[in-house]
């Protein structure tokens, strides 16, 4: 009973949130960068230019394709649009060394975070990886894709220039 | 039962109520500088199936006919605050979980403050302290694991560099909370952000750390004098330089009677290092553990995964392809020797090996044996402990007699025999990737896997199985024949000798394996794929005197189908599947084989 009370609750306080879902901000969670070094998720930037963020784990074989795909086109999209990849791995401590072998031996030139007991993971809401993010230049998410075949990163990159001229973006 | 639960919920339903509500006090303060954006996000997940009966593959009678496991998260933030709720319903729980998991309810609820100096947060939470090896609270809902802390935690950055934490609450098990009451504190000093003005440009990097934890549970035994508080300390080093990094742990543990080690009063200990070097296109990783009596758990009468309160990882190889996986290695929480060391080149493009796009190589060797245990008299009891001596040479998993022979007048040590069943598993890997064209993509694996089946499965030396020696292949294939639109296919291979084959009903090793795979990409959202994995070296075929008589030689097809539309994703698939085995925090847990028809929704927003 005092359950269904808590549920009634929640529900109540929901219901005043009328606007939400895109637009919202990045929300705020403790990570560490390969320096061993902590940063709060809240403070990504990119200088009013979007940001890509793609959940990822050393163990996650589409996810590595993913990134392979976009590494190949990464210089190119950053000339043309001056988007920044911010790649975080959700390994925890059974692999997440492997997460700087991984991106060296790769030559990924992203920004690389780990999410080791996955609390950024859980703040964006992210079920399974790969998922992929969209943040346009005022730090608001915008979009987001869940999982990878071949080719969708073409689609992301669309998106991201869609973006930048201001159009609706598809899924 | 669930009394102490409710409790909690009334004091987060107030305090969620007193946090949201627009005119409280904080909330006004917040106006002076900026609005308050207030968001509202979550996300849920449904699992169903379907069961039919096939006596054939073992997969039982499932009386509901149809199984779900469903959890929704709804997460609210509202500047510097936030909370949320997760509701699981199990209904009844699918095959291969904990039968506990019954019914459906609010199983994890928070609320949080946090602003540059202090995070606070009430309700249930996940922690970790250092490496996991004194605590480690954890959520993985394709596992169903989840040991949150329900109770209290503050995290504070007192001084720039320096983090402190301090932990407070009971474990959530299933629908309610364990009895044992567990308390930690940790504290991290990032050396060189502390002496920013001398180290702050330093290449060096140097974070040390230490972490108490402590849980209490009252001893009734009538018969053992049980420790009522059983605390648990670690210190960890991280040094970083370029490409360089060494990270290492060591962790005590007092006497900790438990059912996991037969109520033996030795002490644990656990070291976890590791170490890699990675520069432009090649690295070297190794990582090397030592654990010995280390599962603890804010019950001391638990088993499997439920209550265990910190985490001991696997230093082995994880394989994501089905018969690679097909015989996981999981922690020996009662104590083992492991390491796994990985090297990896890249072959740059343009070169005559690497062809237009490169080639990436990956050699992996990881194993795990046994620690030696030494009787201890007891002659009070009819009781038998052990204990434990460090020793390096435990790293082979092999016991030699050395025994001094006698040959042409001269003594000549010489090994004469050894004892195999310290070897736990034992894995030789390699992983060569290859882009031909723009279009295709290939992907080859050889792995060696040695699997210590009596230790792994059953926890003895004497359970009876049979070894098993297994040689793997696989090749996988993408063809990506226009925009947005590909073809993968996929084939494995699992080969035993004919002396490591093993009938026994619970064993899964049944002789050779063979999987072949075509995925589909329709474009990017739609995919179909079809699956067969082939137990074609089954001993079993039919023809022997057996009855009834069967050809247990069985094709295990499974046709998937699925729809991915930005962060919704549904996909069906119908068919059969083997029994396997899925590990998780050191333990693993068996999904017997099933027929039918699964689907599975998940969606964020």
């Amino acid at each position: 009973m005092k359950k269904l009370l808590f549920l009634f609750v929640i529900a109540l306080f929901a219901s005043n949130f009328v606007v939400s879902g895109d637009g919202d901000k990045i929300p705020s969670a403790t990570i560490k960068k390969l320096d061993g070094s902590k940063i709060n998720s809240n403070t990504f930037s990119n200088d009013g230019k979007p940001i890509i963020i793609s959940f990822w784990a050393t163990w996650c074989k589409p996810c590595k394709k993913e990134l392979d795909a976009i590494a190949e086109e990464y210089e190119t999209w950053q000339k043309e649009t001056g988007v920044k990849l911010i790649a975080v791995s959700i390994d925890d401590i059974r692999s997440s060394a492997k997460v700087v072998t991984d991106v060296k031996t790769k030559g990924w030139k992203y920004e690389v975070y780990l999410d080791e007991n996955q609390d950024f993971k859980r703040a964006m809401n992210v079920n399974n990886v790969p998922h992929t993010f969209l943040i346009n230049g005022k730090g608001e998410i915008v979009w987001s894709h869940n999982s990878y075949t071949d080719g969708d990163e073409e689609k992301l990159y669309e998106n991201v220039k869609k973006l930048i001229k201001g159009e609706a973006l598809s899924h | 039962m669930t009394k102490p639960y409710l409790k909690s919920s009334l004091v987060a339903t107030f305090l969620l109520a007193f946090i949201l509500n627009p005119f409280n006090f904080f909330a006004q303060e917040e106006q002076h500088s900026k609005p308050d954006v207030s968001s509202v996000h979550g996300s849920f997940q449904i699992d169903a199936q379907y069961y039919n009966a096939d006596s054939l593959i073992g997969a039982p009678k499932v009386p509901e006919k149809l199984l779900s496991n469903a959890f929704g998260n709804i997460n609210f933030i509202k500047g510097k605050f936030s909370a949320g709720v997760r509701y699981e319903a199990y209904n009844n729980v699918k095959q291969g979980f904990l039968p506990q998991y019954k019914g459906q309810g609010i199983v994890n609820r928070y609320v949080r403050y946090q602003d540059k100096l202090l995070d606070v947060t009430v309700g249930n939470f996940y922690e970790m302290f250092g490496n996991g090896l004194t605590l480690r609270t954890y959520y993985e809902p394709g596992l169903l694991y989840d040991n949150s802390l329900d109770g209290a935690r503050i995290i504070s950055n007192p001084y720039k560099g320096i983090t402190l934490k301090g932990v407070i609450g009971k474990q959530r098990y299933f629908f309610t909370v364990g009895p044992g009451i567990v308390r930690g504190v940790d504290g991290e000093i990032n050396i060189n952000e502390l002496f920013d003005s001398i180290l702050g440009s330093m290449k060096t990097k140097i974070i040390i750390g230490g972490s108490f934890v402590s849980k209490f549970q009252a001893g009734q035994d009538p018969n053992l004098v049980l420790p009522e508080n059983v605390g648990c300390y670690a210190g960890r080093l991280n040094i970083i330089r370029d490409g360089f990094n060494f990270g290492g742990e060591y962790a005590y543990k007092i006497n900790d009677p438990s059912a996991d080690n037969k109520f033996n009063y030795k002490y644990g200990d656990a070291l976890y290092l590791t170490s890699s070097y990675a520069g432009d296109g090649y690295s070297i990783l190794f990582q090397g553990k030592r654990i010995d009596n280390m599962s603890y758990r804010s019950d001391r009468g638990e088993a499997l995964q439920n209550l265990l309160i910190n985490y001991l990882p696997a230093t082995t190889k994880q394989h994501s392809y089905t018969l690679f996986a097909l015989n996981p290695y999981a922690t020996q929480l009662k104590g083992e020797v492991g390491f796994m060391t990985e090297a990896q080149y890249k072959i740059k493009k343009g070169t005559p090996l690497g062809g237009k796009y490169g080639v990436e190589i990956t050699v992996n060797y990881s194993q795990a044996s046994g620690l030696r245990q030494y009787p201890v008299g007891d002659s009070a009891t009819t009781r038998t402990f052990y204990t434990t001596k460090w020793d390096f040479k435990e790293f082979s998993g092999k016991e030699h007699h050395v025994d001094s022979v006698l040959r042409d007048g001269k003594y000549n040590s010489y090994s004469v025999s050894y004892n195999d069943n310290y070897r736990y598993y034992q894995d030789f890997f390699i992983e060569i990737n290859k882009k031909f064209t723009k279009q295709i993509k290939t992907t080859f694996m050889y792995s060696h896997q040695f699997y210590n089946r009596n230790i792994i499965q059953s926890g003895s030396a004497n359970a009876g199985f049979k070894k098993l020696n297994a040689d793997l292949f696989l090749l996988d294939v993408t063809y990506k024949y226009k925009h947005g639109s590909a073809i993968r296919f996929e084939n494995q291979w699992l080969l035993t000798p004919a002396k490591d084959i093993v009938t026994t009903s619970n064993g899964v090793g049944k002789g050779n394996w063979t999987t072949l795979l075509v995925e589909w990409s329709v474009n990017s959202n739609f995919f179909v794929a079809v699956f067969d994995q082939w137990n074609y070296g089954n001993p079993q075929t039919g023809s022997e005197s057996l009855t009834p008589t069967k050809d247990l030689r069985i094709h295990y097809y499974l046709v998937t189908g699925g729809y991915n539309s930005g962060p919704h994703r549904i996909s069906m698939s119908y068919g059969k599947q083997s029994a396997g085995i899925f590990c998780v925090g050191g333990v693993c847990r068996n999904v017997p084989a099933s027929n039918g028809i699964s689907l599975s929704i998940t969606s964020s927003f």
